[in-house]
């Protein structure tokens, strides 16, 4: 089997508009939640996200593009362009077809759902824009980024709620491995911060009225962000052999489903596709020196995942760093994966693991290493990334340092 | 109805019980409601009685709206109600 490394990232959150000024707020501990600004937004119980700040969408399109293009689309083009400029690579030739994107998104086009909704309910227009179909439907960002860019191989949206961009990175690695395909795009975007995204979320009262802050005892809830991060996959022989510089390798991916309720996880599901992601990349326990927390900042999820953690790492447990970037950039839904993996690189790279940020108090129920509030230095030769979904979906990938 | 039996017929209605079956000393989980259900009710009392009820499923225990017995609860939609007018 092939070897698959990553050599391009790119991104655009909260905490920045490319991957150097999102990794330098990482390292800082700096956090992107604030209020939220959006039509109507004053309706709603939820007022806080990681929205992202001085967004001029005319700076980065022409006017027939953004007929075109929802925000999730937006932010999939903007990342994926800093990926391709970063790996060196271009399209052209015979790369076009042995090249594909998988993206994951779990919300499509909101905005544009919201505003036609609008338009056709509230304010009784009996017409929307024409080009409504094709700026909601969720595989809009990888078509968008498979034409922007020449890319003609294998290429689809991946939506699994909350671990839509692990399952989506975990495809592209499979791809390549098994010869499917030479490079890959891969990550995911979202863009639900607007009032009909908010409202869905505020019904279910898992929502935050005031910060995110995982693996605290005082934590009472998530809070959404947005944005989007993209990766360049490539067979490690073929960037080796054009000289690319080579961020990580991807070693292995795990995925299991719950088979149990629609929302409240299980500690068995995440626990074993922790075991299967070590297994797949031939780590043991003590390889692992940090992982990704999902880390939502709900009752549910950090007491679960901390015990799948502790079953899955055994006494390992006790010693690994696990920190939730969430805290700082919000949780993109279908996006979260990916920009999850950007603090996985600064760790494999830097040698900095970002911290878990708004942690006030230890839980007993959580009591691992988070990396309470302020980064740490540490060598990390492998780490995890953990994606656990509504419908009991998880997803875990595994790297290690190039 | 009285508030009593409006908040009584809804949980009855979500533990698919007769409302007869119904105890102010139960809880929730006495009557077979789990969180998904609790979330659920909270929703039809807001309906029902135009309200809107503190409640935070991260931390049920430590809202305002006390929702450990069917009695209780009905004490806290009371309250609001009483508070409204």
């Amino acid at each position: 089997m092939r070897r698959v490394v990553l050599t391009g990232a790119g991104t655009i959150n909260a905490l920045g508009h490319d991957v150097p000024s999102t990794l330098q707020a990482l390292r800082e501990g700096r956090c992107g939640i604030g209020p939220l600004q959006f039509r109507d937004v004053e309706r709603l119980a939820i007022r806080i996200g990681a929205q992202i700040k001085d967004y001029d969408e005319a700076a980065h399109f022409t006017r027939q593009q953004l007929a075109l293009h929802d925000r999730f689309t937006q932010f999939a083009l903007i990342a994926a362009r800093e990926a391709v400029a970063r790996s060196g690579l271009a399209f052209d030739g015979e790369l076009g077809p042995r090249t594909g994107v998988i993206l994951g998104n779990s919300g499509g086009g909101l905005s544009t759902i919201d505003d036609s909704y609008r338009a056709v309910f509230e304010e009784g227009k009996n017409r929307v824009h024409p080009f409504t179909v094709p700026r909601l439907m969720a595989n809009a960002a990888s078509s968008a980024v498979s034409m922007a860019h020449g890319l003609m191989g294998p290429s689809f949206t991946v939506s699994s709620a909350c671990a839509s961009s692990n399952h989506a990175i975990g495809l592209a690695f499979q791809m390549i491995r098994s010869g499917m395909a030479d490079i890959m795009l891969t990550g995911g975007s979202e863009a639900m911060l607007c009032f009909g995204g908010i409202k869905a979320w505020e019904g279910l009262r898992v929502m935050s009225p005031d910060a995110c802050r995982p693996f605290s005892a005082t934590r009472n809830g998530m809070v959404e962000g947005e944005g989007a991060a993209v990766f360049v996959l490539e067979d490690r022989d073929r960037a080796t052999a054009r000289g690319a510089e080579i961020l990580a390798e991807v070693a292995g991916f795990g995925m299991t489903a719950d088979a149990g309720d629609i929302v409240m996880p299980t500690v068995e599901g995440p626990e074993r596709a922790i075991r299967a992601a070590l297994a797949d990349a031939g780590l043991n326990p003590e390889d692992v020196d940090y992982i990704n927390a999902h880390g939502t900042g709900t009752a549910a999820n950090d007491r679960t995942e901390c015990a799948a953690v502790a079953r899955a790492l055994g006494p390992q447990a006790e010693r690994v760093l696990i920190s939730s970037t969430k805290s700082m950039h919000g949780h993109l839904i279908g996006g979260t994966g990916a920009v999850e993996l950007l603090a996985c690189l600064m760790a494999l790279r830097e040698g900095i693991v970002a911290p878990t940020v708004g942690w006030e108090a230890p839980d007993p129920d959580c009591p691992l290493d988070v990396v309470p509030n302020v980064a740490r230095e540490a060598r990390v030769a492998a780490c995890l990334s953990n994606a656990f979904a509504f419908g009991g979906l998880n997803a875990v990938l595994a790297l290690r340092a190039a | 109805m009285t508030t009593r039996e409006r908040v009584i017929a809804i949980i009855a209605e979500q533990a698919l019980l007769d409302p007869s079956d119904v105890r102010e000393d139960m809880t929730l989980a006495d009557v077979g409601i789990d969180s998904l259900g609790v979330v659920e009710s909270i929703y039809a009392i807001e309906e029902a009685f135009d309200l809107t009820v503190p409640f935070n499923a991260n931390d049920p225990q430590a809202s305002e709206f006390d929702i450990s017995t069917v009695g209780s609860i009905i004490q806290a939609v009371e309250g609001l109600v009483a508070e409204r007018a």
